[in-house]
């Protein structure tokens, strides 16, 4: 375990460095000059009318003036001393915008998650255990509809008929201004209620996926002759299934827990930015709108660790689950 | 319900009445009648698609959803086609014990053997946790598991199939059920590992006073092991009798056919000495019904097997070292192999799984790379050649494998993928290749008209003929067989095996032979290898075998491989039939 994961993490090295390479290179063709996204929003030059000495200035000042290589060798200095630099468009540095945000949208992210696996993982299961009868077309076809509509239609929906309509739940932001004073219960009960919608939004798609694997999953896993033993022991139906069939069937879902999880915070830019959730998603399309090219950076970067830390995350929990994976290589 | 039920004792543990199953589209089984007593063992012997493993399902209430069942499956005088499912739960595990072919995927690979073991304790003893798993040692100490103290917490992945069998017995028997179904349990099994298990079987069945019901396609398991045997063929019950009735005076054709084509231990069981019957299935064209027919077997006296011309071997190899890697680390699957096989002649190479035959076989053709030491295939040492220059070479020595649909592309027309090996090796222009492709199919025994349909289109004895044609069709001077016939019924085993000895003389073939199943070995090898752990133990003539053994290792699996009982006792049972 203890060589599997230093293994990994050597691993990591030339993965963050070809992320950062990437990223800052993505930017550098985008159209656009940062220059005068820096001139206009800090109110030194009016961008139109700016003399081009004051903006070789800036130029010099912010070192755009350098070859693209020279500036990529000073972003990863920056980042090896943690440095991630200063946000024009929000007047603060990254680090701190970063730090405020992110777990507004961890709570939203792995909500989302939770409610998707335990959604998807009961539905493929009752779909598997009533094979091709009434409930398994039923969850087929409503898993087909939640596959297939469009998230950010899906969110703009639900804000009308819950929000606005019925006015059930709040239709944006994630606790009522000044909330804090009514206690810490009543706190946590008024977060709880801004996050029913978005959560729900995010966690559709997501269920239908994790629906539609478990179910398959759980067909295979029931053709098994382990099933078959099980069953010549004369256990219950419901030990076959959930003792038997389902840790095994878990294994390949659990792979796609991992995969999706990247998906979830491309989803969560649609959205924080719907239901102004103040958080790192909504800060994203902030930053992409505002060409604010180290905040981007810095989101993007953070958001590949993310990914590559819950992949190591999900090949522990796989070898926890699926006793024949020794993540060491060797014989016991 | 009688009104006065008879005393216990004198109610047979199970009795079948006119079962009948029928799965969408076909007949599993058809009126079957199965009687089976306390303490005895019945063996249901028949060939794949004869339904025995459907008997099996019904009789446990343990067949899928799709099958309709009728009939009366009488287990100690409830049925159990009509009882609700909670008390035919009760019954499963407690009172009826079952065993399973695969050992290898019959436990369950995320939780450990003790938890699998314990769980029918628990279920039908009600046992506590802790009480559960010391029974479960208990159980494994019983089967003869080693270390049961330390292995009660393994992962059915840590131990070999053998071993695996035996957890699936201490399963079974671990509420001391009044009945055990074996159903093929040691057939994918090694033949000295398949003499332990059975032999523990007998042990516990004993023990337990069970009686036990075993269900094989392996007439040599029975002759050992059975009171009473039924056969099946083709969802009937065809006939049922004493072990000495089936195996000294078996009535119908079937079971005649199926003992005519089975292969013996003993010296008169070679092929030079002897055809093997072959059973063919058919359906007859005026009414419509299952027909059958077979061929008697023909003793011959074929001059004494060709004695190898070691001067000019068609291989020879010598000091082969051939290793494969894993995750484990790089595995020598040959160590040091010398042999050679002669002009015309068969060697039969032996063992159990793991001890390198098919490393070899693929080493020979250099689908892996030697390590060390050279194959010389007719002279040239084709070991250090790469790329075209042995290409040209491999053409000279084919594989025929032991999955023949495994190894056929379902994909393609057969006769496109015989004629593509021509194409490879660049023979002949287009018609010349088809003409070659006929010609083979019709060598091989099937007709012109397989050329154009596609592997699942054929039977299993089928395919390994296509197989067989695939190989042939390079013209090669030497066949390399990997367990060719393990995966076939004994009566199209038969036919294939004849196969083998016609296309010898007719291609001028020799043969490297690889069986780990010492009776086919014993009928068509001229000399016979035995390989243990990467090495090649013993080399002798094939009629030495049973006479001059020497090895520790080839005397234990002559010992394991079951013999065909001795006609010793049938007297008496002939008698008593005409009286």
């Amino acid at each position: 375990m203890k060589y599997f994961l230093r293994r990994r993490l050597l691993q990591f090295i030339p993965i963050v460095l070809g992320i950062c390479i990437l990223n800052f290179a993505l930017i550098q063709l985008a159209p656009g000059d940062l220059a005068e996204v820096v001139a206009g929003e800090s109110g030194q030059v009016d961008s139109a009318g700016g003399s081009a000495e004051q903006m070789a200035q800036l130029r010099a000042a912010y070192g755009l003036d350098q070859p693209p290589h020279r500036q990529l060798l000073a972003y990863l200095g920056r980042l090896l001393s943690f440095d991630l630099g200063y946000s024009h468009r929000f007047g603060a540095p990254v680090a701190e915008l970063i730090r405020d945000r992110i777990g507004a949208t961890a709570l939203l992210g792995v909500s989302s998650l939770l409610v998707a696996v335990a959604c998807g993982v009961l539905l493929g299961v009752l779909s598997a255990r009533f094979r091709d009868g009434w409930l398994d077309r039923a969850v087929s076809a409503a898993m087909a509809l939640c596959y297939s509509v469009p998230v950010f239609w899906l969110a703009l929906m639900l804000v009308v008929v819950f929000g606005v309509k019925l006015q059930w739940f709040p239709i944006g932001g994630m606790q009522e201004v000044g909330i804090e004073a009514a206690g810490h219960w009543a706190r946590v009960r008024d977060v709880l209620w801004h996050m029913v919608l978005p959560v729900a939004t995010l966690a559709v798609y997501a269920t239908a996926v994790y629906a539609r694997f478990t179910r398959a999953s759980m067909v295979d896993a029931l053709q098994e002759d382990y099933i078959r033993t099980a069953r010549s022991k004369g256990l219950s139906e419901w030990l076959v299934y959930f003792r038997h069939a389902l840790r095994n069937a878990l294994l390949p879902v659990l792979t796609m827990v991992g995969g999706s999880f990247g998906e979830l915070l491309a989803g969560s830019i649609v959205i924080e930015t719907v239901f102004s959730w103040p958080g790192l998603g909504k800060l994203t399309y902030d930053a992409v709108v505002n060409r604010d090219t180290n905040l981007l950076l810095s989101i993007l970067f953070l958001s590949s660790l993310m990914v590559m830390a819950t992949n190591v995350l999900v090949d522990v929990m796989y070898a926890r689950l699926d006793p024949r994976i020794e993540l060491d290589g060797g014989r016991r | 319900m009688e009104m006065t039920p008879p005393p216990r004792e004198a109610v047979p543990l199970l009795r079948v009445r006119q079962l009948n199953v029928r799965y969408p589209g076909c007949v599993a089984v058809q009126d079957l009648d199965l009687t089976v007593r306390r303490n005895e063992v019945v063996a249901l012997v028949g060939e794949s698609g004869s339904g025995k493993s459907t008997v099996a399902g019904a009789i446990a209430g343990l067949l899928p959803a799709a099958a309709t069942v009728a009939g009366r499956v009488l287990f100690d005088g409830s049925d159990m086609l009509t009882l609700p499912p909670a008390a035919l739960r009760d019954l499963r595990g407690s009172e009826i014990g079952m065993i399973f072919q695969e050992p290898m995927t019959s436990l369950n690979p995320v939780l450990t053997i003790g938890t699998q073991i314990a769980e029918v304790l628990r279920r039908h003893r009600k046992l506590g946790a802790a009480a559960a798993r010391a029974r479960a040692i208990e159980l494994l100490d019983l089967v003869r598991l080693p270390d049961p103290h330390r292995r009660v917490d393994d992962y059915p992945h840590h131990l070999s199939g053998g071993q695996r069998q035996r957890v699936m017995i201490a399963i079974a028997v671990a509420c001391e059920p009044r009945l055990l179904v074996a159903d093929e349990p040691t057939t994918a099994l090694d033949v000295t590992i398949q003499a332990q298990v059975l032999e523990l079987l007998a042990d516990l069945r004993r023990q337990m006073s069970m009686a036990l019901l075993l269900i094989t396609h392996d007439l040599a398991v029975v002759g050992q092991w059975a009171d009473r045997v039924a056969v099946m063929q083709g969802g009937r019950k065809v006939e049922e009798g004493t072990r000495d009735e089936l195996f000294f005076a078996p009535r119908h054709p079937y079971s005649q056919g199926l003992l005519a084509a089975s292969l013996q231990v003993e010296p008169d069981s070679h092929h030079s000495r002897l055809r093997l019957a072959e059973v063919r299935h058919g359906t007859d064209a005026a009414t419509g019904t299952a027909s059958l027919a077979f061929s008697a077997p023909v003793r011959r006296v074929v001059p004494a097997p060709v004695r190898a011309d070691d001067a000019a071997p068609v291989l020879a190899v010598r000091n082969l070292v051939a290793q494969y890697s894993s995750r484990y680390g790089t595995i020598s699957a040959v160590k040091d192999a010398s042999f050679h096989v002669g002009r015309g002649e068969t060697l039969g190479l032996v063992g159990e799984s793991g001890c390198g035959k098919s490393t070899l076989s693929k080493t020979i053709v250099g689908l892996i790379p030697a390590v060390q030491g050279q194959v010389i295939l007719d002279g040239t040492d084709i070991a250090p050649l790469r790329g075209r220059a042995l290409r040209v070479h491999r053409a000279g020595v084919q594989l025929v494998f032991q999955d023949p649909y495994a190894s056929l592309n379902p994909r393609l027309r057969i006769g496109d993928a015989l004629e593509e090996i021509l194409v490879v090796h660049k023979a002949g222009d287009r018609g010349e290749r088809q003409r070659r492709v006929r010609a083979m199919l019709d060598a091989v025994g099937l007709p012109a008209a397989a050329a154009g349909r596609y592997p699942h289109e054929f039977s299993g004895g089928q395919r390994q003929r296509i197989g067989i044609a695939r190989a042939l069709i390079l013209r090669p001077k030497l066949l390399i067989c990997d367990e060719p016939v393990s995966a076939l019924d004994v009566s199209v085993r038969a036919q294939i095996l004849n196969l083998f000895v016609d296309l010898k003389d007719e291609f001028g073939l020799s043969y490297l032979f690889i069986s780990h199943d010492l009776s086919v070995i014993n009928y068509i090898a001229d000399r016979v290898m035995v390989m243990q752990k990467g090495e090649a133990v013993e080399t002798l003539g094939r009629d030495e075998l049973f006479t001059s053994a020497t090895h520790p290792y080839t005397r234990s699996l002559i010992a394991a491989t079951p013999g065909w009982p001795q006609p010793a006792a049938p007297a008496a049972a002939r008698l008593a039939r005409t009286a």
